[in-house]
């Protein structure tokens, strides 16, 4: 085998011979890399420069050279607001009632799933019976599509679901669950913190599995309770790792779309309406489909996400520097 | 020398087969149409393609089957992008004009006039558009259908033909009472079904010169109405209130479930009702309600277009006037159980193949709703963009049902949003 591997690499020895004899050293690995670059430019890095031009202008016409430049018109509109915290009052209404939903959705579901995700990796660090068929039973959602998520939910919750007919079975009074702009928006949290929370919960537990054993010996060795050793050893040496899952989980609560697209398909009205659904809408299921606008909400979705990216790079980079 | 003649003749074997090959490809024509079926309408219409297809060797006309959505949402984008079918069955006759094959120069022209006459305009850019573009495949009219059986245990009256939308409400309130049935009414969640019945409390749409302006007194009388029986339950809360966006959603699931009274709907449900309720109930249409401004339905429905991005504009525009032809149009009317919007097809009659009784009945009772519906519909129906005004409907209308917004401000918002469409719309 290791013979079949030297002829292999002493046979295109020659050819790289030759490159870095007629382009030099750097040259050739900007060859090899050209592939990788130019498969990332046409579907990475063109469609943000796109989706930016797009964002500066009008019509609903699709090809860029039917559109009009409106310069910053479509941010101006976005933005146009007496009252951020009153939907109502602003230009684009259902534009800042996504933001609203979204902001809530986030804290909500993020405190909520970190949260959850701790107290799941704690129990399932422990020495309990069945621990492995735990951990897959926390883990199976994360496998599922959104779409399967959503639709098992939504057969649970509706009017005819499992839960009413429960409730019914029991003398309880069935409720529409999904048509109350409330509870929808709680079953919206609940069923996404339930579809992702065992990913989280595996980077804690690894995360929880990496604390050397001897602290907790040595604690154990002083009397320690366990809420103290909870507070003092456990929670200040997995911050590192809470750190990274509270910023994925951010980023991924604000691109959230379809699951609760699939879900409510944002309703009652625009109660569970996330900014993702509201850039859809307005580009593609809105008559006339109003490019510009989808753009530029993207575009400032786009900012908001690259905040959060940053922070979570530069956590990261201190956690390796430590 | 044998071994030559051989190799000559192989030679020429090869040649002679390749150029046969090549030929048969040069003349192999693929067109695409894009259907969605609200029951067996792609399924008839690859019946009579078969029929195409073999008076036309060497043609194949491939039938992609979509959800309604994807006619909705998903082939304007295509067209704007330039990947579209080569031809489709589309509801947004006049909003996706900019993209429609002028037919005329490839089929009889004075066979279309004569034949689909006023439907030829809701697919035109204008009044001064004289091209022939679409074949309108469907006439729809929205209307009601209610559970007799229901009225019959109830031993309510089943209101007149002038009954008012009040009549109706009251009466479907008393029938679901007394026979513990969930919902007296319910209205398919869609800009274009309610329409009509804010036109028949005297929504007038446009204004004096002409100008499309959606929201006036009568149009907002309507949807106080409408919203106020979305809160006191006398509509089915879950269909408009249930869902978000513009998406579109309909009640069917329910009536035939008997979990209904009264389904405001369309003509184009017959077919479903008649195969999905079976012998459970008994049904009728009792077409739209009445209010100051008429008793108005909206006409609307589906038509076959060939868009100019084709390859094949003649074999395309062949298609479409073969589906046109008089005795395929017959059968598809026939088979699919619609209205037929060719006057002559209209004129002989259709013998609804296999239609029980009931369903018979019903498609007379569409039939005879048509006289009824008002100028401002048929106006409606042909306005350029009534589907981005059908959108801004649903979106403001569910919005005052759930309270986010009240029937004055979703109004207030409804103005707003048909001056932005109208400014962006090109």
């Amino acid at each position: 085998m290791l013979n079949v591997i030297s002829i292999f690499m002493r046979f295109i020895e020659v050819p790289m011979k030759f490159l870095q004899d007629k382009l030099g050293l750097k040259t050739p690995a900007w060859l090899f890399l050209a592939p990788n670059l130019v498969l990332f430019a046409l579907f990475a890095f063109l469609p943000v420069i796109l989706n930016i031009v797009y964002s500066l202008t009008g019509t609903d016409q699709i090809l860029l050279s039917d559109r009009t430049f409106v310069g910053g018109e479509n941010f101006s509109v976005l933005a146009r607001c007496d009252n951020y915290l009153d939907p109502n009052s602003c230009s684009e209404d259902l534009f800042w009632r996504a933001v609203h939903n979204t902001v809530i959705f986030v804290v909500l579901q993020v405190g909520l799933m970190v949260g959850f995700s701790l107290l799941t990796a704690l129990v399932l660090n422990r020495e309990i019976k069945a621990r492995g068929f735990f951990r897959a039973v926390f883990f199976f959602p994360v496998l599922l599509s959104p779409v399967v998520v959503a639709l098992i939910w939504k057969w649970i919750l509706q009017r005819e679901g499992v839960l009413n007919a429960w409730m019914e079975g029991v003398g309880l009074e069935s409720f529409n669950w999904l048509l109350d702009a409330s509870w929808a928006f709680g079953w919206t949290v609940f069923l996404s913190i339930w579809a992702h929370m065992g990913f989280y919960t595996l980077i804690l537990l690894a995360g929880l599995q990496a604390i050397p054993r001897d602290v907790y010996e040595a604690a154990m060795m002083d009397r320690a309770s366990p809420w103290r050793v909870f507070r003092r050893i456990t929670l200040p040496l997995l911050m590192p790792t809470m750190l990274v899952v509270l910023v994925l989980a951010l980023i991924k609560g604000v691109q959230t779309f379809d699951e609760v697209f699939a879900f409510t398909g944002g309703g009652p009205g625009s109660a569970t309406t996330l900014i993702i659904q509201y850039i859809y809408e307005t580009g593609f299921a809105a008559t006339p489909r109003l490019f510009g606008l989808a753009s530029a909400a993207s575009v400032m979705l786009a900012l908001i996400l690259v905040v959060l990216t940053v922070v979570q790079l530069w956590i990261n980079r201190r956690n390796v520097n430590g | 020398m044998s071994i030559k003649m051989n190799l000559i003749k192989l030679a020429a074997g090869t040649a002679t087969l390749g150029a046969a090959m090549g030929m048969s490809a040069a003349f192999a024509q693929e067109i695409k149409y894009m259907c969605s079926s609200d029951g067996t309408e792609c399924e008839v219409a690859r019946e009579i393609f078969d029929r195409f297809e073999a008076e036309n060797p060497g043609v194949t006309i491939k039938i992609d089957e979509v959800p309604y959505k994807a006619i909705l949402e998903s082939l304007p984008v295509q067209l704007a992008g330039g990947t579209g079918p080569d031809f489709a069955k589309v509801t947004d006759l006049g909003g996706l004009n900019k993209y429609y094959l002028d037919l005329t120069p490839y089929v009889d022209a004075a066979y279309w006039e004569d034949s689909f006459g006023g439907t030829l305009d809701w697919y035109r850019k204008g009044p001064d558009d004289k091209g022939i573009y679409g074949m309108h495949s469907q006439l729809t009219i929205t209307g009601a259908y209610i559970n007799t059986t229901l009225f019959e245990q109830a031993g309510v009256a089943i209101p007149g033909p002038d009954a008012t939308w009040d009549d109706w409400a009251e009466a479907t309130r008393a029938v679901a009472k007394a026979t513990e049935t969930k919902f007296p009414m319910a209205m398919d969640r869609s800009g274009h079904r309610i329409a009509g019945p804010a036109i028949s409390y005297g929504a007038k749409l446009f204004d004096a010169d002409g100008n499309f302006i959606l929201v006036d007194d009568g149009f907002t009388g309507y949807v106080q109405k409408f919203v106020d029986w979305n809160n006191d339950g006398t509509m089915a809360r879950d269909v408009w209130a249930g869902i978000g966006g513009t998406s579109y959603q309909d009640a069917s699931k329910e009536f035939i479930n008997g979990q209904l009274v009264y389904y405001y709907s369309g003509s184009w449900n017959v077919e479903k009702l008649e195969d999905q309720v079976g012998d459970a109930f008994d049904w009728e249409v009792v077409g739209s309600p009445c209010g100051a401004g008429g008793c108005s339905g909206m006409p609307g429905g589906a038509g076959v277009v060939g868009f100019a991005s084709t390859q094949h504009p003649e074999l395309v525009a062949k298609a479409i006037d073969y589906l046109a032809r008089e005795d395929n149009y017959t059968e598809m009317t026939a088979k699919t159980q619609n209205i037929p919007a060719h006057l002559g097809v209209a004129a002989k009659g259709v013998d609804y193949v296999g239609a029980t009784p009931i369903a018979g009945k019903a498609i007379n009772a569409w039939g005879q709703q048509v006289g009824k519906i008002s100028p401002v519909a048929f106006a409606y129906q042909g306005y350029k963009h009534n589907r981005a005004m059908f959108n801004i409907t649903v979106q403001r209308v569910t919005q005052a049902i759930v309270g986010e917004l009240t029937v004055e401000q979703a109004m207030d918002r409804a103005k707003l949003d048909v001056a932005k469409a109208l400014a962006e719309a090109q």
